[in-house]
């Protein structure tokens, strides 16, 4: 066993416990804890898959900024962090059967499958090439304005949503 | 590259699954959010893995283009979900999702 498959599992273990404790935890502020922890181990994926830039956005964007929003977000509704009920749904048991159902058929699949995998180097601009594709009409421009545009109107709705009257 | 393919699949589809029953299953609405934030994660990290194992994508750095794309998309609907879910509490003291039923007939 090579060291990055180490790693690799020493990461699954983080991402995956991490998501059991969002998932599973009664306190909703240790859910959101453990979603930082979840968080940081698909950064530690994107590492092993030499895609470091994803890595960065990844920990700045989802660790910075989005669990740090859930974060606030707790402690404004924090009334809820203590109450006496279940913090699951009477249908947790069916939930529970629907997600290792899919789970099940997702594994048969991805077993029986045989990938078109190749042994390929990542070219080393690969940053460079990325930002060049982002603005080049031939590649992603109009998915690039799509989202900038989008994250105009969420920003522009987020405000007025939660603007008090 | 000595980490195969199907391991990081098999992470990924256990992260969208554990994602999945905590959405179907949770009261309160920021932790249907955490979980759905969760679900958006495994998918990237499968247009990762497939970017990074399989050839003809790589040259082109799909995969980090559609990733960043879901990563734009999943800020934009925190920020949205979470205000939604502080003008909730704001009005009724509540963010349970089972409490709030007003459009069901």
């Amino acid at each position: 066993m090579t060291v990055s498959q180490v790693v690799f599992i020493l990461l699954s273990i983080a991402a995956l416990g991490g998501a059991l404790g969002v998932v599973f935890a009664r306190n909703l502020f240790r859910s959101a804890l453990a979603l930082v922890l979840s968080f940081v181990g698909v950064a530690g994926f994107y590492v092993l898959l030499e895609a470091e830039l994803l890595a960065m956005i990844q920990i700045l964007v989802y660790v910075g900024a989005i669990a740090i929003l859930i974060i606030f977000a707790i402690m404004l509704s924090r009334r809820l962090m203590s109450s006496e009920t279940l913090p699951w749904n009477e249908q947790w048991v069916g939930a529970v059967i629907v997600a290792v159902v899919l789970f099940a058929a997702l594994v048969f699949v991805l077993i029986r499958v045989d990938w078109p995998t190749a042994e390929a180097q990542v070219p080393p601009d690969a940053i460079s090439l990325l930002g060049q594709s982002l603005v080049s009409p031939d590649f992603y421009v109009l998915p690039f304005e799509v989202a900038s545009v989008l994250l105009l109107v969420a920003l522009v709705g987020a405000v007025i949503i939660a603007r008090e009257q | 590259m000595d980490v195969p393919l199907s391991w990081y699949l098999l992470v990924a589809a256990a992260l969208f699954c554990i994602g999945l029953a905590g959405a179907l299953s949770r009261r309160n609405a920021i932790a249907v959010l955490m979980s759905v934030e969760l679900m958006l994660n495994s998918v990237n990290i499968n247009l990762l893995a497939f970017w990074r194992h399989v050839e003809v994508v790589k040259a082109t750095l799909s995969g980090q283009a559609f990733a960043i794309i879901v990563i734009t998309v999943a800020a934009a609907e925190a920020a949205v979900g979470l205000a939604l879910a502080i003008a909730l509490y704001r009005n009724r003291r509540t963010v349970d999702v089972e409490d709030v039923d007003l459009m069901k007939l």
